[in-house]
């Protein structure tokens, strides 16, 4: 098998001899549903409703939020995997479902109090979470759709782990 | 960590690819289909990438309260339901290919707010898209 590119039992990956491994990037998806509103106690009612328009209102409106999370490194040779998934679910479902699934972003998730809920900050409180948690890889990006007409994107700098 | 936020528009048009410039036979050896003569339309999407610091009182990277009728006014009314070869003034001397449609949109867009526009993806279909980001 020697030269060969294919997967060995005896603990080298997929590419070519020699080099260092594929660097993957994978990404695993996960929905939530939340309630949110925007409104900052600096600005005034008018002012509120001026910069947040229909945002702004106090009793709350909510969204089916989608997360894409992408996890960037090289495959174990021993196991072919970055991250196992089913590793990642579990800390999705932790980190982010348990926390934010049917619940009100203003009132309930701490990470976020004092901070609009929008989109830009829901994806980077999201990274905070996550980021300490990812010990397999790197977390490369964070995607958070509020809808599928608008998404935030956190992305690791291309120079180092984002950390 | 950097932060963008993206917003997804979507129109309606038609278009011809075709250059006068060519022969009938040049034209639809390059452009197959896409050359019939009376034009053909797409469902476009358009995702347009805003970057930079998210305001700390308002938590965004931009208000789309502002985005929004600026891509209607400069993109979405102009083009949609047009004939891109005729409606749309630049068209008129370029091929509207969605490479073209993509390098005039963004051309459009990165005047809602300098810097701030990192990148306009087109699609064409939902099989093809095109992106560009200035560079």
């Amino acid at each position: 098998m020697e030269g060969k590119k294919i997967y060995s039992q005896g603990g080298r990956g997929l590419k070519d001899r020699g080099a260092k491994e594929a660097m993957i990037r994978i990404t695993r998806k996960v929905e939530f549903s939340a309630a949110h509103f925007y409104h900052n106690p600096k600005f005034s009612d008018g002012e509120n409703r001026r910069i947040f328009g229909k945002c702004s209102n106090t009793n709350g409106h909510g969204h089916n939020y989608t997360l894409e999370v992408t996890i960037a490194g090289e495959p174990d040779p021993a196991t072919g995997m970055v991250l196992d998934l089913k590793e990642l679910k579990d800390i999705l479902q932790r980190e982010v479902v348990d926390r934010m699934d049917h619940k009100h972003l203003n009132y309930e998730v701490p990470e976020l109090a004092g901070k609009i809920p929008t989109c830009e900050n829901v994806a980077t409180v999201i990274w905070g979470l996550l980021e300490p948690k990812i010990i397999q890889g790197r977390l490369d990006r964070v995607r958070l759709y509020e809808s599928e007409d608008l998404f935030a994107d956190c992305t690791a700098e291309k120079n180092g782990s984002g950390r | 960590m950097k932060v963008s936020l993206t917003r997804r528009y979507r129109f309606a048009a038609s278009h011809r690819l075709h250059v006068t410039a060519l022969s009938e036979a040049e034209n639809r050896r390059l452009y197959g289909k896409c050359d019939s003569p009376h034009g053909h339309g797409h469902n476009y999407a358009v995702e347009v990438t805003l970057t930079g610091p998210v305001d700390a009182d308002t938590g965004m990277i931009a208000n789309l309260g502002e985005l929004d009728p600026f891509v209607v006014r400069e993109v979405i009314e102009p083009f949609d339901h047009m004939y891109l070869n005729e409606d749309v003034a630049e068209f008129r001397s370029v091929v509207p290919t969605t490479e073209n449609v993509c390098v005039e949109i963004y051309n459009r867009l990165r005047k809602f707010s300098p810097g701030q526009v990192e990148r306009v993806r087109v699609e064409e279909t939902s099989k093809n898209s095109f992106e560009y980001d200035g560079t």
